[in-house]
């Protein structure tokens, strides 16, 4: 994974062994709720499934843990890295504690995302595609998000923050720190009139 | 046109199933269960609805289409993968009003004979979807979902499927490659999903929106629908405006709405923003041809939009105003295209990555006259020449900005920067990344 820079499908990166991967047995039952859902013969839709757990347990996703996923699923580890390397949404490196998803694509563009992320490089002293030395913020740009109207959108792990100026970035950060997700907008989730 | 989609999305708890069944929910559902699948299928054609997803094609006749007779299980597919740039009503929906997607999803499995009903939505719209496993679960314990719904003998589930970061999820055929755990990916047609879909079985694929009109549909009947709107552009429909108005939304109108009054009129987007003069529409989704300012006082339906040269697409409506670069917006769209492009097809995968490289070149300033050209010929060999319509939709902001907006280029290739360089981008972008 780029991280979105540069991204050209036909790239195909392998990623690294990392350690010893075992789901746990929470995470492995989870995964065998999940497959139910599908026919008893088609577990391999259960693959993206598999692969949030991964990532969910470990924080990214490693060679060992795609073969782990292969033999729980039935399926070969090539059946598992093509889906990893595929997906955006997938990371195969480390990432911060924060991943701020900054979308880059016309409505929020128009609306100066691309401030939004010129600032937040600032602030964070690093550019999109890296992460801080902490391990707190990792910086990334994305494409359409789908809430163009609340732009320029700002994907920060599972959540939304929305209608986000630039000239406030520096306040975003500072109040992650401060407050972890309970600093975000995610304004759909309150109701306007 | 009163909302009917989106009646009660500004009340507190519009999601939730208690809210929903007592402002008349999951009677449709009861009604269509005591009708034949011949029966409904033959309403939805009636009442002449057509798929929201991009195509505008009848859902009565994609249902019609499934091989119900074939001794496979059937499947029907929700394409909740809304992914198309300046596109966000599903997620408005999905978020305020579940219960009338599912109510459409069990519909629809009732029409095609199917027991389960998968909903494909995008990984980031984790938040929406934890909204709908809640919502899932409380029907389920309620009776309108799972077996023998309503004492009827009809057995349906529902689940959720979450994609994890792919444009290209949404096209049919790739979402189902991905609903099966593979690389979003599509497949060559035929054979279509209404024979060979999911796992192989008869499947339809429908959009969001789409499955939300159907209970409506059953509820009033197909001539009360077809009469909303204008002539085979019939129904309810949300129009989502972003860019440089002065209200940004969702909207909800009827098709004889014009596309000047959706940007316009106080009742939805209200205006320019700034009072600025208006450059350019996109009036359907990133892969749509632009429209101009004189362009506007056309009804915004499927087929008044195409008649303008453009198409109504996913109806999201991005509006630029007069600070906007042309080939600053082409190439901001080209790196979507590029990002997105699924890598199976040569054209598209190595045409798209050349796109962006030479308007990235023009846009910084070191374009030459011939790159104009050669941006003209690589987007027509991409056009037509592709498996899927990812091609065409990306070869055509290139082609559309080109054809009204040729004195941008030029000038920017003239005077070696960026002619139109807003306020609102970054400084250090703007003719700087050398
Ligand atoms: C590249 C591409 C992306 C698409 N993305 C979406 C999408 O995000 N949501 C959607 O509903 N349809 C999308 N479609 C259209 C679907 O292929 C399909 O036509 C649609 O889901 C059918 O539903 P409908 O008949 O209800 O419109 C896309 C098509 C293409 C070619
Ligand atoms: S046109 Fe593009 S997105 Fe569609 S199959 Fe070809 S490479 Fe993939
Ligand atoms: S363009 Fe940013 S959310 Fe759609």
């Amino acid at each position: 994974m780029d991280y979105g820079r540069g991204h050209h499908k036909s790239a195909r990166g392998m990623p690294e062994e990392g350690p010893a991967f075992e789901y746990t047995p929470a995470n492995r039952a989870r995964l065998e709720e999940i497959c139910a859902r599908y026919p008893v013969d088609q577990r391999k839709s259960a693959i993206l499934a598999a692969v949030y757990l991964v990532q969910h347990q470990q924080g990214y996703v490693t060679l060992n843990a795609i073969q782990h996923v292969a033999g729980v699923i039935g399926c070969t580890a090539a059946e598992v890295e093509e889906v990893v390397s595929f997906y955006t949404m997938f990371y195969t490196r480390p990432v911060g504690r924060y991943v701020l998803q900054v979308c880059r694509t016309l409505s929020c563009a128009l609306m100066g995302a691309e401030r939004v992320t010129e600032e937040l490089s600032k602030t964070l002293g690093i550019a999109p595609g890296e992460t801080d030395q902490q391990g707190e913020f990792t910086l990334l740009e994305v494409e359409c998000l789908g809430a163009c109207d609340r732009a320029p959108v700002v994907g920060v792990n599972d959540h939304w923050h929305e209608c986000q100026k630039p000239e406030d970035a520096n306040a975003l950060v500072t109040s992650l720190r401060a407050k972890g997700p309970a600093a975000l907008t995610g304004c759909y989730l309150r109701v306007e009139k | 046109m009163e909302p009917l989609l989106t009646a009660h999305i500004a009340e507190p708890d519009a999601a939730t199933l208690d809210f929903y069944v007592k402002h008349g929910g999951y009677e449709a559902l009861k009604k269509a269960l005591g009708m034949t699948p011949e029966a409904v299928v033959e309403v939805v054609k009636a009442s002449g609805l057509r798929g929201r997803g991009g195509a505008g094609f009848p859902t009565g006749m994609k249902w019609q289409f499934v091989d119900r007779k074939s001794p496979k299980p059937k499947y029907l597919c929700c394409n909740a993968d809304e992914s198309e740039p300046g596109t966000f009503k599903d997620h408005v929906l999905m978020e305020r009003n579940p219960h009338l997607m599912f109510e459409g999803c069990l519909i629809g499995c009732h029409a095609i004979g199917a027991k389960v009903a998968y909903i494909y939505i995008r990984g980031e719209f984790f938040h929406v979807q934890k909204v709908l496993e809640a919502e899932i679960d409380k029907a389920r314990a309620a009776g309108f979902i799972g077996r023998n719904i309503l004492g009827t003998g009809f057995d349906c589930e529902i689940y959720v499927h979450r994609g994890a970061g792919a444009y290209e999820a949404g096209e049919e055929t790739a979402l189902i490659e991905s609903l099966e755990g593979k690389r979003a990916q599509p497949r060559l047609k035929p054979p279509f999903p209404a024979t060979h879909g999911l796992y192989g079985c008869p499947s339809a694929v429908n959009n969001v929106e789409t499955l939300c009109n159907v209970p409506l549909i059953i509820e009033h009947g197909a001539e009360w629908f077809a009469a909303i709107g204008p002539e085979k552009n019939g129904g309810p429909k949300l129009f989502c405006i972003s860019g440089h108005v002065n209200r940004p939304g969702t909207f909800e109108a009827s098709m004889d709405v014009s596309l000047r009054d959706l940007i316009y009129d106080p009742k939805y987007a209200g205006g320019m923003r700034g009072g600025r003069a208006l450059k350019a529409v996109i009036p359907g989704g990133s892969s749509v041809p632009l429209l101009l300012p004189d362009q506007l006082d056309i009804p915004a339906s499927f087929d008044g939009i195409a008649k303008a040269g453009s198409l109504l697409g996913s109806a999201g409506i991005i509006v630029m105003d007069d600070t906007t670069c042309m080939v600053w917006a082409a190439q901001n769209l080209l790196h979507f295209y590029k990002h997105e492009s699924c890598g199976k097809c040569t054209p598209c995968r190595e045409g798209c990555d050349w796109l962006f490289r030479i308007l990235s070149k023009i846009e910084n300033g070191d374009g030459q006259k011939r790159d104009i050209d050669l941006l003209l010929s690589v987007s027509n060999n991409i056009l037509g020449k592709t498996l899927c319509a990812f091609g065409d939709a990306a070869a055509t902001p290139v082609l559309s900005t080109i054809k009204l907006f040729q004195a941008e280029y030029e000038a920017h290739v003239r005077e070696g920067r960026c002619t139109v360089p807003a306020p609102w981008r970054s400084g250090a972008r703007v003719g700087a990344a050398h």
